[in-house]
């Protein structure tokens, strides 16, 4: 405390609950009314009901607000959030990097934001034109035959990828029954192949973090459909043996899925074309900038082999010699594979309603036009020197389990080796909260005990990532002296822990309050009947 | 290369900690033949941002927008107008750049609009408990029926003809790899919409669920009550699937008529069109013990450590990121900021507007049904509807909606883009009518079609 500032009553409460600028905000169940509205609408006239005797009768029990109440609550609601926009979000294996602004203005152009899916293609030559473009990029980069657009998020396109491997070997009148998926994956992939079908084994991780070749290469056989690979891995490391891999899969009749969360590390650098792989989901919303708003949306196109191709989902885009980029979907799809490959449609299906995120896709391609093949190269480059900035930064003060097993990727591993007092990996990252930075992800993966990993991509700043190594040295040697006092971080939160226990075991996963907090509306407000 | 802070002298210096003569050294695990040394030869280099913006926005231009035409289109995707508020909260940094919630405590603004953006879902469905977010309508259909089968521990899911077709499709493609059976058919271009025969199918099967979509693809709507009584009767869940979400400011919910679970499409509040994606897919059961079947995540309510209220993600045990093969589902992204459109879009109408809102979208959609009703040859497929309706026309309707589009006029979706393969529905066009087509607009759709038809 300032010399001057004396602690005083205000100093633990206020009558507010607010701090100063940390406001407190209640729910809007609890401040709006039904008879509160935000928006200019007609009144409801009298006359039309055409709906069956359907209409509602009762109270929805929805909150309005004025406009204005409305703004105030989402901007205070807002500051409660740590953003990228706000400082350093050092997540591993999830690239949390700067999201220009272009692509948000770009996105917002009437001609992509407004216009429908379902609109006579003679009108929506531009939007199809974007995908193509975007598709070309992404295709070139991974030395890849093809690429579906459609899939929604990462895990999607995991599916997509998986859906493509099992119609490619249904096709050969060849099924199988199990994919290998290493321990170091992320949870999506295992859970990915159940939800298709498979039998997921595990394949164990060598000391020095990588796939056990061996163990991998012993298991292949005839009931293997296919392997599932993170490269880079999870601990931050490239696949050395990946082509290796690859051939013996290939060999033994399955096929390779590369899990490309963390393609942000290799863009430009190594395609995986070239390392042998089937398929591989690009997260658009982390190697190529779209934002992450919370959780998503995110948008996962599939590059696929020339094997694969053929399998991928509908609705697609394609060029055609003259030119023309034109939309297949299931109206001329068999014709139109017929006329320009020679033979019948061998799409596994759709696999959601329309063509993918277009919003995702104009926000990826103004990235990567503002980027060229040469920003992009340049990207990754820098993603892996800041990675390995901080890992050699902080190995003398944090165990590095593979810190002898060559420089890492884009993402730095260490471990709560070391830490005293009952200490851990979870102390360190709220003591991270309270020093103004996103905790890095942490027990994950599930490898190494007490895992933190880093990423802190290329779009931090020299003199940010000293301020990153200088709170984490800070916190290390507390963890490493047994500071008592990490245990009860975050203290400069909007809020402390909080009870997850009490959250899972008694769920409040609703507003139970009552229903309609500004009264009942009469029969005649509620139309139809 | 504007977004890149590193200058020259910080890559020296960084490279002399790490002990690396360059860049490239730190590849070194990457096999020297498989390495690029230089940038892929067949790609254009950076641009400026204003470079970038005039391409962008040359490709744009060539694209009709729906606010520069007669616009009808719906069958599954909606136009409402969104207050701009809505766009201006969505961009604020601290929202749109922000992660997955993974660390409540700095998390509490995703974290506190989820919950309510469940608690508005769950009561505008008349559902107990909503989860936090799916990709969009058609998935969230689909996570429907794997956890009907899951409860229920049968395999077959029937679909009501009324069912969007894109919906059948992906569930039908990913029953092919789950195991589950799928009965579905084609729409009869009737008003009645075959409910009878749903029943009497439901009866003679033992489905683990029944899928009927309300309002269906042609624009009807139905009572649900008997459909779920039926399949309770059969032990089955009856899944309700809404596209057009501002239906529910006027109708029934489908949680009040029974249904178990209820999913659906939540573009239509604050998302818009964006050609197809990202959308929002919505997610609600009845019965809170449903819960932790549930795929996705769910936020809840606790407290912290001082005892203050706070929100947390919840019940991950179910997720993929803990259980591996044994999730509820491999969703790991989701929809969040799209989450926060609607939440933000929902609370400016509440309860008054949204009501106002549907009010409005069914009064045009009757005035539009009259009138075109009068178009020599043009018929009314369905007397009962809320904004969207459909018609039949003298010949295929997918040439006279491209005639009508060289005129700037997008009339809505002709039933042979969505049913290829069934020539008795060819004449079927897909009208929706929402507060963004004026009563002008109405006149001109009609005026067209009398002058192609002419």
């Amino acid at each position: 405390m300032h010399e001057g500032v004396k602690e005083n009553s205000y100093s633990r409460e206020t009558a507010t609950g607010n701090r100063g600028l940390m406001l407190e905000e209640a729910l809007i169940f609890e401040i709006g009314t039904n008879e509160t509205t935000g928006v200019d609408l007609p009144e409801p006239q009298a006359g039309a009901d055409r709906l069956g005797g359907l209409g509602r009768s009762e109270p929805i029990g929805l909150p309005g607000l004025s406009e204005p109440e409305t703004i105030r609550h989402y901007t205070r609601l807002s500051r409660q959030n740590y953003a990228i926009d706000l400082g350093l979000f050092p997540l591993g294996s999830c690239t949390m990097k700067h999201n220009p602004r272009l692509n948000e203005k770009v996105a917002r152009m009437p001609g992509f934001a407004d216009i429908h899916p379902l609109q006579p293609v003679d009108t929506v030559r531009g939007a199809l034109e974007v995908i193509n473009e975007l598709a070309h990029w992404l295709i070139a980069l991974t030395g890849m035959h093809g690429v579906a657009m459609t899939p929604k998020a990462g895990a999607h396109g995991e599916l997509c990828g998986i859906l493509c491997i099992r119609a490619a070997l249904e096709a050969r009148g060849d099924p199988r029954a199990v994919i290998l998926v290493p321990e170091s994956a992320h949870g999506t992939n295992p859970a990915t192949a159940a939800f298709a079908g498979y039998r997921v084994e595990n394949i164990p991780a060598t000391s020095e973090g990588r796939v056990d070749l061996e163990a991998l290469t012993a298991r292949l056989g005839p009931d293997v459909a296919g392997v599932m690979i993170t490269n880079p891995n999870t601990c931050g490391l490239f696949e050395r043996d990946m082509k290796a891999i690859s051939d013996a899969v290939h060999a033994a009749g399955g096929y390779v899925y590369c899990d490309g969360a963390n393609f942000n590390a290799i863009v430009g650098r190594v395609r995986p074309g070239d390392l042998g792989i089937d398929a591989m989901h690009i997260n658009l919303h982390k190697t190529f900038s779209t934002p992450h708003g919370g959780g998503g949306p995110g948008s996962g196109p599939v590059v696929l082999s020339e094997a694969l191709s053929p399998f991928g989902p509908l609705p697609y885009t394609a060029r055609t010699k003259d030119g023309v980029v034109h939309l297949v979907e299931e109206e001329h799809a068999d014709e139109f594979a017929r006329e320009h490959f020679g033979k019948p449609l061998q799409s596994f299906g759709r696999m959601s309603a329309f063509h993918g995120q277009m919003g995702m896709f104009t926000r990826a391609l103004t990235y990567i036009l503002s980027h060229g093949a040469d920003g992009l190269r340049q990207a990754s480059g820098d993603a892996v020197l800041n990675a390995n900035y901080v890992l050699r930064s902080l190995d003398d003060v944090l165990d590095a389990p593979f810190g002898d097993s060559g420089p890492c990727m884009h993402e730095a591993l260490f471990s709560d080796k070391g830490f005293a007092g009952g200490l851990t990996t979870l102390d360190l990252a709220k003591g991270m909260i309270d020093e103004g930075f996103h905790p890095m992800t942490m027990y994950f993966p599930l490898v190494v005990h007490g895992a933190m990993l880093i990423e802190p991509t290329e779009t931090e700043s020299k003199a940010g990532l000293d301020e990153l190594i200088r709170a984490l040295r800070s916190l290390a040697e507390r963890a490493r002296s047994g500071d008592e006092s990490l245990k009860g971080a975050p203290y400069f939160a909007p809020r402390h822990r909080l009870d997850e226990t009490l959250a899972a075991r008694k769920p409040v996963l609703a507003w139970h309050g009552p229903a309609t907090p500004g009264g009942t509306p009469t029969l005649s407000e509620q139309g139809g009947s | 290369m504007r977004y890149l802070p590193l200058t020259d002298a910080d890559r020296g210096e960084m490279l002399a900690k790490i002990g690396a003569p360059d860049v490239d050294a730190l590849f070194a695990d990457v096999a020297a033949v498989h390495y690029l040394r230089e940038p892929i030869a067949d790609l254009p280099g950076h641009a400026s941002e204003m470079a970038v913006e005039r391409h962008m926005r040359r490709l744009s231009d060539k694209n009709l927008a729906a606010g520069d035409a007669a616009f009808f289109l719906g069958a599954g995707a909606y136009r409402h107008h969104v207050p701009a508020s809505v766009d201006h909260i969505i961009q604020r940094g601290e929202f749109l750049t922000a992660y997955t919630p993974y660390q409540p405590e700095i998390a509490q603004g995703t974290l506190q609009m989820l919950f309510e953006f469940q608690s508005q879902v769950a009561r505008l469905y008349g559902c107990a408990v909503a989860n936090a977010s799916m990709y969009d309508g058609s998935t969230a259909c689909w996570e429907a029926i794997v956890m009907a089968s899951r409860i229920t521990k049968r395999n077959l899911a029937i679909l009501h003809e009324g069912l969007h077709p894109h919906y059948v499709s992906t569930i039908r493609t990913m029953a092919k790899f789950t195991g589950d059976s799928v009965a579905d058919r084609a729409p009869t271009l009737s008003a009645d919409a075959g409910i009878d025969a749903l029943i009497a199918e439901i009866e003679a099967n033992a489905p683990s669920c029944v899928v009927v979509q309300y309002p269906d693809i042609l624009g009807r709507v139905y009572d649900l009550a008997p459909i779920a009584e039926a399949a309770h009767a059969k032990g089955a869940l009856l899944i309700a699937v809404n596209t057009e979400p501002v239906a529910l400011g006027a109708l029934k919910s489908p949680g009040e008529m029974g249904a178990d679970i209820v999913v659906g499409e939540g573009q239509a509040i604050g998302v818009g069109l964006q050609f197809g994606g990202p959308y929002l897919g919505l997610f609600a059961v009845r019965d809170p013990k449903h819960v932790r079947q549930m795929p996705g995540r769910l936020c809840g309510e606790t407290v912290d450590a001082a005892g203050k209220r706070g929100f947390v993600l919840t019940l991950s045990t179910r997720e993929q990121h803990i259980r591996r093969e044994k999730a509820t589902s491999n969703i790991c992204t989701n929809s969040g900021l799209c989450a926060l459109a609607f939440s933000v879009h929902m609370t400016l109408l509440g309860e008054k507007g949204l009501r106002a809102l549907a009010a409005e979208n069914h009064r045009l959609a009757c005035l539009a049904a009259d009138r075109l009703a009068r178009i020599p040859g043009v018929a009314v497929v369905n007397d009962v509807f809320f904004n969207e309706f459909t018609v039949t026309l003298p010949g295929d309707a997918r040439a006279i909606v491209r005639d009508l589009a060289e005129r700037k006029v997008l009339a809505g979706v002709s039933l042979g883009r969505l049913y290829p393969d069934e020539d008795q529905l060819a004449s079927g066009l897909i009208v929706a009518v929402t507060e963004t087509a004026s009563e002008d607009d109405i006149e001109t759709l009609a005026a067209a079609i009398e002058e192609v038809l002419r």
